[in-house]
């Protein structure tokens, strides 16, 4: 199959292959808007589970048919209208549930984890990096908010860079442990920080020793993000702010991670993971693309952090622990590594499935880790595996 | 042989591993435009030799000149930088990327690696990308103009002797001064290995200035595309000269068919 003829064929606008197909893509976006609304309001355990079941059936019976891969060949030429339709998807859930607190929480929760998730993604997905103490780095965020946000005037949009940028730094100390061992070593220097930080920060009575701190809100241009929004007859939960800032913020990062994949750095950061040795031998400087990868997602990792730290308005060494740091890497698996597409899928499976079935809360690290199993075991590139590198997807040049 | 004819020099290479000599004092030099034939038996250095000069080994004792400059401590990116290009002995593509940026792999000292010119400047990127996929395609097309209409497919796709022809162009694309070639017959049939060796003599017809390398086993291959042999065993270079020279030499027979 030739992937470009493939693709420029289906980049001439009148072909009706495309229209059908870009059809297809929007009614799949609003049916997938309107699974999710259904699943979300959902409460009795059984239509829970109807609802997983339909889930599955219709991926299995939609990619038994093509549709995936026609819709996927279509976006490849529109990627924008791809991401306008997404954008449309969680506006669209977002009014439908704008009076109700949880579920815009854990819609915002979703993205939350999903911006992490891209930030492990660079490490483990381009460079094969595994960090397994993105909880900790999400907690390096949270906490700065929470010092920030209580002890100065720092305008909060900038304390979210600073979340991020100081936990890259907190980063730094790991980055020489980390070039000189590879592979599974590096990733046991990173649990042994995990599990270093969360005893820290237990036993540090600054930062509120066990019990935490409290958070002070987000505000832009004097609008406290703890106000319900009230517009004219439009009403809606203060969470509906976090929703949209956090949408605004993933959306960023999104297209940050999409641009580093579709350039150099991400082919080289592909060859350090690939080969280091044979890397190394066609000039690629190994420690610089590590460490520029690392940094990176660790950025993103505490921008993550200093949101979700607002948004809750109170931090506790619990909340990053450990297992948080293997739920981060389930996420990044699960979803497909290296490509940031299967991070939203997973990260409403990791996120909301617990919420919704009540009854596996206490089981919920045992499910995570069997569908972790079975997804390695079957389809081993994870739900929605990484395509081909598109440089320039929609452009009419060949590559 | 005239001083200025000479591309590489190495005097005196050496590599112990633990106690093991696996490199015992080799002189070994490289003119330019020659095509050299590295042979000896199983562990006989020849290998080795190739993984301290491209600066993946440390060299114990002993130097090496590339043209003019020391490249003796230099690491694996430095000396690629000086103009060493090399292929391995089991292939080592990046089996789940595409053609096109396995050979980019390739050309990364040439290519623009910063931030805002990769994030930011998307259309110099642009430009800077297809004028480096036409130069691949170029180069892939002196191998095989079936594989230059495959450019964006992963390289897990291609049978082995495709594979050896793309790590080829992998070497070749930064246009080095020195390509090594380790054993490039190696898992292929007798009807591939000729094929590649067809590639391999337009690879020299078309750039007459490259020097080549190359370990090999087979002596039909050998006898075809080599203008001088030099045998080692045990670290030790024990007979240099053209292929008939070798081949007639005591010593060589001895070290590959046992003492007489």
């Amino acid at each position: 199959m030739d992937n470009v003829s493939q693709a420029s064929a289906a980049r001439r606008p009148d072909s009706p292959q495309v229209i059908t197909s870009l059809v297809m893509g929007l009614v799949g976006g609003a049916l997938l808007t309107g699974f999710a609304a259904w699943f979300l309001k959902a409460e009795s355990e059984y239509v829970v589970g109807f609802l997983l079941l339909l889930a599955v059936v219709g991926a299995v019976a939609a990619s038994r048919l093509g549709a995936l891969d026609r819709i996927g060949v279509a976006f490849g030429a529109y990627e924008k209208s791809l991401y306008a339709i997404v954008i449309a998807g969680v506006l669209v859930l977002a009014w439908i549930f704008r009076q109700d607190h949880f579920t815009l929480l854990m819609i915002t929760t979703v993205m939350v984890y999903m911006l992490a998730g891209l930030g492990l993604n660079v490490q483990f997905g381009y460079l094969g990096l595994i960090n397994l103490s993105g909880a900790s780095f999400i907690g390096v965020g949270a906490y700065t908010s929470a010092v920030l946000t209580m002890h100065s005037a720092i305008p909060p949009l900038l304390i979210l860079l600073i979340g991020g940028v100081l936990s890259a730094l907190v980063g730094c100390l790991l980055i020489l442990p980390v070039l000189r061992t590879r592979g599974h070593y590096a990733a046991v220097v990173t649990i042994a920080f995990a599990i270093l930080f969360e005893s820290f920060l237990k036993v540090n009575d600054i930062l509120g020793g066990p019990q935490g701190l409290p958070v002070g809100a987000m505000s832009l241009f004097g609008w406290s993000f703890n106000n319900p929004i009230t517009f004219g007859g439009f009403q809606a939960s203060f969470y509906m702010n976090y929703l949209l800032l956090t949408l605004a913020v993933l959306a960023l990062a999104f297209a940050l991670v999409r641009r580093v994949e579709r350039s150099w750095i991400g082919l080289s950061m592909d060859a350090v993971r690939l080969d280091e040795t044979a890397a190394a031998c066609y000039g690629i400087g190994i420690r610089r693309w590590k460490v520029l990868g690392f940094t990176l997602g660790n950025f993103l990792i505490g921008v993550a952090g200093a949101i979700y730290g607002m948004m809750l308005g109170f931090i506790a060494p619990a909340n990053f622990g450990f297992s948080d740091s293997l739920i981060l890497v389930s996420i990044v698996l699960l979803g497909g590594i290296g490509n940031p597409w299967g991070l939203a899928l997973a990260s409403a499976i990791v996120v909301i499935l617990p919420e919704k079935l009540q009854m596996i809360q206490e089981y919920r690290f045992l499910l995570f880790a069997s569908l972790v199993v079975l997804v390695l075991l079957f389809r081993p590139d994870g739900l929605l595996p990484r395509g081909m590198r598109n440089y320039l997807p929609g452009r009419k040049v060949a590559p | 042989m005239s001083e200025s004819d000479t591309l590489l020099s190495c005097t005196d290479v050496t590599r112990y591993f633990g106690g093991l000599l696996a490199l015992d004092h080799l002189d070994l030099d490289v003119h330019r435009g020659e095509v050299l034939g590295l042979l000896g038996p199983n562990g006989s250095g020849k290998t080795t030799f190739f993984n301290v000069l491209t600066g993946i080994y440390a060299f114990s004792e002993g130097r090496a000149v590339l043209a003019g400059r020391d490249v003796t401590r230099d690491t694996a990116q430095a000396v690629y930088k000086a103009g060493v290009a090399r292929t391995f002995q089991r292939s080592r593509l990046c089996l789940s990327l595409s053609l096109f940026d396995n050979i980019m792999v390739g050309n990364h000292n040439r290519l623009s690696l910063g931030m805002t010119f990769n994030l930011l400047r998307r259309r110099a990127f642009a430009r800077e990308l297809e004028a480096n996929f036409a130069a691949a395609r170029d180069l892939v097309e002196v191998f095989s103009p079936a594989l230059a209409d495959r450019m964006n497919e992963p390289v897990a796709n291609f049978p082995m002797l495709d594979r050896r022809r793309i790590e080829i162009c992998r070497a070749l694309i930064s246009r080095p001064k020195l390509l090594l070639l380790d054993e490039p017959s190696a898992g292929m049939t007798h009807e591939e290995t000729h094929q590649l060796m067809d590639d391999i003599l337009a690879v020299r017809a078309h750039t007459p200035e490259l020097a080549i390398v190359i370990i090999e086993h087979e002596t039909s291959v050998i006898e075809r595309i080599t203008d001088r042999c030099a045998v080692l065993n045990f670290g030790k270079k024990i007979c240099e000269g053209s292929y008939a020279e070798v081949i007639e030499n005591e010593e060589v027979r001895e070290a590959y068919l046992g003492a007489a």
